[in-house]
């Protein structure tokens, strides 16, 4: 390999600061956005009940790189439009509608675990709408999903090496550009190292805050 | 009066049977300071009454009154209607819920289980909502427990905490829904036996159950329903006694077995 070692890693690792942006910006817009499709699947009015689930339907029936190329070229294709600076967007655009879905059937089976009791309880005494969801419900949610949260978290850091589909130079799209010019498969290592202490530390985090609501059953 | 119920009509539609009705126009009166007792098979209709009493089911027609003032009323078309759901915040007020299955809130600790409507429901202060609670925490004999969470806690002391916390808004009127039916027979008698003290400090209470000893023991009136109607009512040694209907015979025979 001709590439110092130092050249590669810091190509490398200003493709790791986009790495995170995908990430943290995904996890900061569609764990948000997931109690929304959610309470719209919940709803009592059919057609948006039909939308969302169709919605949900696409989002995890099709692959997530197929679907950031729609979200990339679809304007272009069906208006003619070329925006500028749009691949960025893009990119967590479509990872956000992606994982918001899957983060919304979470939630949903989160809810419908909480037994009927506890809000039959809260009805009783009096509690407001507002106070049964924020006391009562949320932190039960929180406790019963947080498991299935931290899945999806992981699947996402390994998911942000599809925006190299787009062209984009995160982390995984620089380690193959090197390997490439470089016949060298070191680039792939330290992107496999880097993908497995992300997520080490991402379920020593989450490990925490479940421990956090360790303190009943 | 502190409750009046008059005609309940009640129907669940269901899969495949259709339209069932549940109560079939009851009517139920319940003095200050009186202990009622609802028996009956299962599928009579008694948890039913009780959670149309307490809203958590609404009626189709028929008139429910707390304190002789109208939460519930029948308008000329025959429908059930409602007052405004601001008012019917304030009608929950008069009453309190024990349910078969505790529903005590899991990640709150006993204390917080019992004080947290009162100060934020009631907006009673604090300071206030918390010697009360701890009040009725000894009373229940489970002072020792109050910082626990409910998960550590047994069937019939989760059950205490309950009625602690149905007790600590204050209610008019105390209803009980089958308190003793989830729970280890050896338990039972702990919480029968704060039941049976809080009818010698003469909380007003609807008790429905299937401790038929228990029954005879603390009512005031025992009512028998069968098939969504109140087959027979009175004195608890003349239902238990000397019952006047074939199907409150049955009832009690079978129960006797």
């Amino acid at each position: 390999m001709s590439m110092a070692w130092s050249t590669m890693l810091l190509k490398m690792g200003e493709g790791m600061l986009h790495t995170c942006a995908i990430f943290a910006l995904t996890v900061l817009f569609s764990l948000p956005l997931g109690i929304i499709v959610m309470l719209l699947r919940r709803s009592r009015f059919k057609p948006v009940q039909w939308i969302t689930k169709i919605y949900i339907a696409i989002m995890r029936g099709t692959p997530l790189m197929l679907q950031l190329l729609a979200w990339y070229f679809g304007p272009y294709y069906l208006f003619g439009a070329s925006i500028r600076g749009y691949r960025f967007t893009a990119i967590i655009i479509g990872f956000t509608m992606n994982y918001a879905a899957y983060f919304a059937e979470i939630y949903r089976g989160g809810i419908e675990a909480i037994p009927k009791g506890q809000y039959e309880a809260s009805h009783v005494l009096g509690y407001s709408k507002a106070q049964t969801f924020f006391k009562i419900i949320l932190p039960q949610l929180i406790k019963t999903i947080l498991p299935s949260i931290t899945n999806e978290v992981i699947t996402l850091v390994k998911d942000t090496s599809l925006a190299f589909a787009l062209a984009y130079n995160e982390m995984f799209s620089i380690a193959k550009q090197i390997a490439a010019k470089e016949t060298s498969f070191t680039p792939f290592i330290v992107a496999a190292v880097f993908y497995f202490v992300a997520n080490y530390v991402v379920a020593f985090v989450m490990e925490r805050i479940e421990k956090a609501f360790d303190y009943y059953k | 009066m502190i409750l009046q119920m008059k005609g309940i009509e009640k129907s669940f539609i269901h899969k495949t049977r259709g339209n069932i009705q549940v109560l079939k126009g009851i009517s139920l009166e319940v003095d200050s300071g009186e202990v009622v007792s609802i028996i009956g098979p299962s599928g009579s209709g008694k948890s039913t009454l009780l959670r149309c009493a307490t809203f958590l089911e609404t009626i189709d027609a028929g008139e429910i009154r707390y304190k002789d003032e109208a939460a519930v009323t029948t308008n000329a078309h025959g429908k059930a209607e409602y007052v405004k759901p601001a008012q019917l915040r304030r009608f929950k007020q008069n009453f309190g819920l024990v349910f078969q299955q505790f529903n005590l809130f899991p990640h709150y600790s006993v204390i917080k289980n019992i004080m947290d409507a009162p100060v934020h429901v009631q907006k009673r202060p604090k300071e206030q909502a918390q010697k009360e609670a701890m009040e009725l925490l000894r009373k229940m004999d489970l002072a020792s427990h109050a910082d626990a969470y409910p998960c550590q806690l047994s069937g019939g002391q989760q059950q205490r905490v309950a009625i602690a916390r149905a007790l600590a808004m204050h209610p008019d009127i105390l209803f009980f829904d089958e308190p003793t039916s989830a729970l280890d027979p050896e338990l039972t008698g702990e919480v029968l036996k704060v039941i049976r003290q809080l009818a010698e400090e003469h909380m007003t209470m609807v008790v429905v159950t299937h401790e038929m000893p228990f029954a005879r023991a603390v009512s005031n009136r025992v009512i028998f329903m069968d098939g969504g109607v109140i087959v027979e009512q009175g004195d608890p040694e003349m239902v238990f006694g000397a019952p006047q209907q074939e199907r409150t015979k049955q009832f009690l025979r079978n129960y006797q077995k």
